[in-house]
This record gives C-alpha cells, sequence and structure tokens, in this order.
C-alpha cells in the first residue's frame, strides 16, 4: 500500500518506521523544515518537506495515488483539512484524522474522515477500567465506530442483578458474550445469573448503548462520555 | 439579525462594528482578549474571549440558532473547522470562511462552504489596477448552491 503521513511530530515518527518495517511504501509529509531535516537525516529521501494543507504540495507528493493518507499534526484543524483534501480534491479511499479534542471525532466521521484515532480518548478509556463506573465503558470501536465493544459492570442497585443474563431483553443491536467476575473470564451461558461486581463484556451497535445501560447499569445521574 | 464571528481581526472588528451600526445583535470571539482592543470602547456587541473551533465555546456563545456566522480568523484551516461546526453542528444557514489560498478556498467551495478568498480579491485588485482584466468572482464571497450534496455528486461521477 501507498501511505501518505502528514505531521512528522512523535506520533508521525513512529508510525512511518513501523510502517516501512512493514513493506508498506511511506512519504511523510512535514512543514517544518527543521524537524523535516531531522528525520530525514534517519528516515531518508521519503521525508517531504511541504505543507500538506497545501492542495498542490499533496498533489506533487503523489496524494492523487495514495490508497491511505494519515493526517496526524498536532493540530486537529489542519489534520481535518489535511484528510477533506485527500478524500474529496484527490479521491484517497481511506483518510485517518488524530483528533486531540475528543469532541470533534464524531465530526469529523461526520465529515468524511474514515477513521478517527484520538489518544485523549484512550486514556480516558484506560482510566475509566480503573474505577467504578455507573457508565459504560468503551473498550474498543469496530466498523469505523457504529458498534463497539463495551463494558457494563454490575452493581447492587443495577436492575440486571439476580437475572439470567441470557433472558434480559435487549436490543437487537447488542449482544452479551462474556463477563468478568473475579479478574476470571467467563462465557455467558444461558444459565448465567448476573451478581454484583461482574463485569459484562457485550458488542453493541452505538445506536442502542442507551437502553444497554438502562438494563444493565439502570438510570444513572452520569451520561456515556462521548467520543 | 444575530450574527456569531470568530476572529477579531481587523476584518471581524470592522464587520462586527457595522453589523451593530445597522442594529443586530453580534457576539465576536478570540482567543486574544488584546484582540478586542479593535473594537470601539463603546461596542454594544458582546467579545468572548475563546477558542472559536472548540464547540463548546461556540455553544455557550449562542452559536445554535444563529443568523449569521463568520469565521474570520487568520488560520485557514481554523476557520474550515469552525464554520463546518456552525453549519453542521449548530445549523446555522448562513455561513462564510475566510480561506486565504485560492486552492483550499475552491475546494471548500465546492464543498458546500462559502468562502472568502482574501488572495484572490488582492490578486483581481492588481490587475485592474494594472489595466488587466479582472475576475467579476473574486471579489465576492464565493457562494455554493447551498447543499452538501454537490461534494456526493462530485465523489459519486
Amino acid at each position: 500500500m501507498f501511505i501518505m503521513v502528514v505531521g512528522a511530530g512523535r506520533v508521525g515518527y513512529y508510525l512511518t518506521k513501523e510502517l516501512l518495517a512493514s513493506g508498506h511504501e511511506v512519504v511523510l509529509i512535514e512543514k517544518d523544515p527543521g524537524r523535516a531535516a531531522q528525520v530525514s537525516a534517519d528516515l531518508g529521501s521519503i521525508v517531504i518537506n511541504r505543507d500538506g494543507c497545501e492542495g498542490r504540495d499533496l498533489e506533487s507528493a503523489g496524494a492523487n495515488r495514495a490508497d491511505v493518507v494519515v493526517a496526524v499534526t498536532g493540530d486537529d484543524e489542519d489534520n481535518l483539512v489535511i484528510c477533506q483534501m485527500a478524500k474529496h480534491h484527490f479521491n484517497v479511499p481511506r483518510t485517518i484524522a488524530r483528533v486531540d479534542n475528543p469532541k470533534n471525532g464524531e465530526l469529523f466521521r461526520e465529515l468524511g474522515v474514515s477513521d478517527v484515532i484520538s489518544a485523549t480518548r484512550n486514556a480516558l478509556a484506560a482510566i475509566e477500567q480503573d474505577i467504578p463506573m455507573h457508565d459504560l465503558l468503551h473498550l474498543a470501536q469496530l466498523q469505523h465506530g457504529d458498534i463497539e465493544v463495551i463494558e457494563a459492570q454490575i452493581t447492587e442497585e443495577s436492575p440486571a442483578v439476580g437475572q439470567v443474563a441470557r433472558q434480559l431483553s435487549l436490543p437487537d443491536g447488542c449482544i452479551l458474550f462474556a463477563l468478568i467476575r473475579g479478574d476470571v473470564l467467563e462465557v455467558i451461558r444461558s444459565d448465567t445469573v448476573l451478581r454484583p461486581g461482574d463485569k459484562v463484556v457485550a458488542l453493541s451497535r452505538t445506536d442502542c448503548q442507551d437502553d444497554v445501560q438502562r438494563l444493565l447499569i439502570g438510570d444513572s445521574p452520569g451520561q456515556a462520555v462521548e467520543a | 439579525m444575530r450574527a456569531i464571528i470568530v476572529g477579531c481581526g481587523r476584518t471581524g472588528a470592522g464587520i462586527a462594528e457595522a453589523l451593530v451600526g445597522s442594529g443586530h445583535e453580534v457576539t465576536i470571539i478570540d482567543v486574544s482578549s488584546t484582540a478586542f482592543r479593535r473594537l470601539r470602547p463603546d461596542f454594544a456587541g458582546s467579545a468572548i474571549r475563546g477558542d472559536g473551533t472548540d464547540g463548546d465555546v461556540l455553544r455557550r456563545a449562542g452559536t445554535q440558532g444563529a443568523d449569521l456566522f463568520f469565521a474570520l480568523t487568520e488560520g485557514d484551516n481554523r476557520n474550515v473547522l469552525a464554520a463546518q461546526l456552525a453549519r453542521d453542528v449548530f445549523a446555522v444557514k448562513r455561513v462564510v470562511a475566510k480561506i486565504n489560498d485560492p486552492v483550499r478556498a475552491e475546494a471548500y467551495t465546492s464543498l458546500g462552504l462559502n468562502c472568502i478568498c482574501r488572495t484572490a480579491m488582492m490578486v483581481d485588485a492588481l490587475k485592474r489596477f494594472l489595466g488587466m482584466e479582472g475576475d467579476p468572482h473574486a471579489q465576492r464571497v464565493w457562494e455554493t448552491i447551498g447543499e452538501r450534496d454537490k461534494a456526493k455528486v462530485t465523489e459519486a461521477s
């Protein structure tokens, strides 16, 4: 695959190295001349000192034939513009943007960016895993974010306590497939009864997570953390 | 009319005062409070310090349901983001983004964003000053057909 990485900060630099090691064709675009010189001493001629937001610069770097454009500069707005120009101006089939403000994630996807990566959101998820939660925990996204692997912690107050997991009237877009009980991962069987302290792991469409939360956790004052 | 302006540079301050002078309700946003010195001391609109590319800041400024939104910071990409937030998240009908790079301005016009391009304006003005033929398009806001569907059409073709 021909992959164009824009932004040679730490993320862009290590990403490029890994992609090269996996045998991909990569170009790394960096607008700061000093930084470009620094990384090209290590990575060689695949580093191009241009502005990835400029139409002409993207073109001369080969955007027309890129399979993927990854925008990982430190500015959300630049990453949005890079991805939108790549998609709409150069017909790049897949675009990936880094976002620092997690609230931009959903907007960027609506605006046509194929995938959004957010270190802020990942850190948030990592913190959530250590804290008793009254909300659903978002573990991973599938299908560009339409489906998520989620975790719900069952408490004394939750309406699902004492119920047979398989008999809960869950929405169609949700499947419970495992639970963590006392640090042991168990498959949910036809007779598994939910107990306080259980962590239920499920696959769920994002649009039915409100129902899932109500059934497993109950009505809570907090809201699920938004992407 | 209720207008939200992001970026209190000379252009932002100028249009804010013109709108206030015509009796409109204006809120102007800038990351730096010193930028508000460009406004007259008796400016009758509101001035809010904050990042106009942040959805929370725009919400607090009352962007939802505003009639007009002008993104006029010095950064083309910040204007692109702010304008798309205004249009798609806050449903503002009349949105204009200042985009000084003509290639990007052209691209975003075809993506359904109204753009104003200072570079194109000045090149055109200088050409006219030299007696060369001007471009009637350059001195105006580049208006779209008002729908985002044009982008989808381009994509499909």
